[in-house]
């Protein structure tokens, strides 16, 4: 846990989440100028953001696996290793 | 601060950036055997590349008062090639008794495939018999969960292998919990974009304490920093942890787990 309060994080980096957030705003507004159809991609990319403004705690390790491969604790047969 | 960077390829940085780095307070590093962006075409390439890490850059590194060790291998993308592997994986007791080399290493995986694990699996048997430590790659973005979770298995596989000889670097969110846990040491590498944030790594020794954990810059030819492990001390030191957690992070940790090998002979820097 740490000793700093909301106050003092926030205080620190309100401005750095500002400019990240719009950062995020414009990818999506160039995503939205392009043509062709859709990418695959983007529904992992839209479960992120859901993720980030939900009540749960560990944002970065949820969406670290939200992006990652499962582990199969069968993996070395179904390698055949 | 005084500190050691465990895992820098510095055959791909230039002369100016070990001067750099010795201004910064590096005064050791250790470089792990990897991919040099191509697929070498034989075992000679290797056995040059072996010469380059354990006769040259100590040289280079010595120029400017950092001591310079080594891990060898052959690294998990060109571990496709497994006739190749065990080419190089034969050759390497040749080179294991030069003074700066450290254990096998930086084994691991990539793509997470057969032959890599294969590979892996054979490095393991030759550091168990040569009774070498290990330095551990774990895969990038997408694949470091599963590969993550292959590797230690594979380790806790073998009981010749015991986890305080062994460090599992690339380490980020979702994997160190489980590296930490299972007794290995952790490695987070300061790295844009595939790895992780001096931030982030600043969050995870908050919630994870700093026992068996290191931090390195990689370094590598890739868009890396060679000094990032400064900055780590710098984001650090905002937050105001203390001098000598911050120390024993990038500085006492390394020393700790290099010493488990003989050929780590380091001379500290004294005020004498």
């Amino acid at each position: 846990m740490s000793n700093r309060s909301v106050s003092q994080i926030v205080d620190r980096e309100y401005l750095e989440l500002r400019g990240k957030l719009l950062e995020l705003a414009a990818s999506f507004d160039r995503v939205d100028r392009a043509s062709g159809a859709s990418d695959p991609r983007l529904n992992l990319i839209r479960q992120g953001l859901g993720l980030l403004t939900d009540d749960k705690p560990e944002k970065a390790l949820r969406l670290q696996q939200l992006f990652s491969r499962e582990y199969s604790v069968n993996w070395r047969s179904e390698l055949g290793v | 601060m005084y500190y050691i960077d465990p895992h820098i390829h510095m055959v791909s940085r230039t002369t100016d950036d070990y001067e750099t780095l010795a201004r910064m307070g590096c005064v050791a590093m250790s470089e792990p055997a990897f991919w040099a962006g191509f697929d070498r075409g034989s075992v000679d390439g290797f056995r040059d590349y072996f010469r380059q890490l354990t006769e040259v850059e100590p040289r280079r590194a010595a120029q400017f008062g950092i001591q310079h060790f080594t891990w060898l291998c052959i690294n998990a993308k060109e571990a496709e090639n497994v006739e190749l592997s065990r080419e190089v994986i034969a050759m390497i007791p040749e080179f294991i008794k030069c003074q700066n080399v450290l254990g096998i290493g930086e084994i691991g995986l990539n793509k997470n495939t057969r032959n890599e694990a294969t590979v892996f699996l054979e490095h393991l048997e030759l550091a168990a018999r040569l009774d070498q430590l290990i330095l551990i790659h774990t895969p990038h973005l997408e694949d470091k969960f599963q590969g993550s979770r292959m590797i230690l298995d594979m380790l806790q596989g073998d009981s010749r292998l015991k986890p305080e000889r062994v460090l599992v670097d690339h380490v980020e969110e979702h994997t160190i919990r489980h590296v930490l846990d299972a007794g290995f040491w952790a490695g987070m590498t300061l790295y844009p974009i595939t790895k992780c944030t001096p931030a982030r790594a600043a969050d995870m020794i908050e919630i994870y304490g700093t026992e068996r954990l290191c931090v390195n810059s990689a370094g590598d030819w890739g868009p890396s920093k060679p000094t990032a492990v400064p900055d780590l001390i710098i984001e650090l030191r905002r937050r105001d942890h203390g001098e000598s957690a911050i120390r024993k992070i990038v500085y006492e940790n390394p020393i700790k787990f290099f010493k488990q090998s003989s050929n780590f002979k380091f001379r500290a820097p004294t005020d004498e």
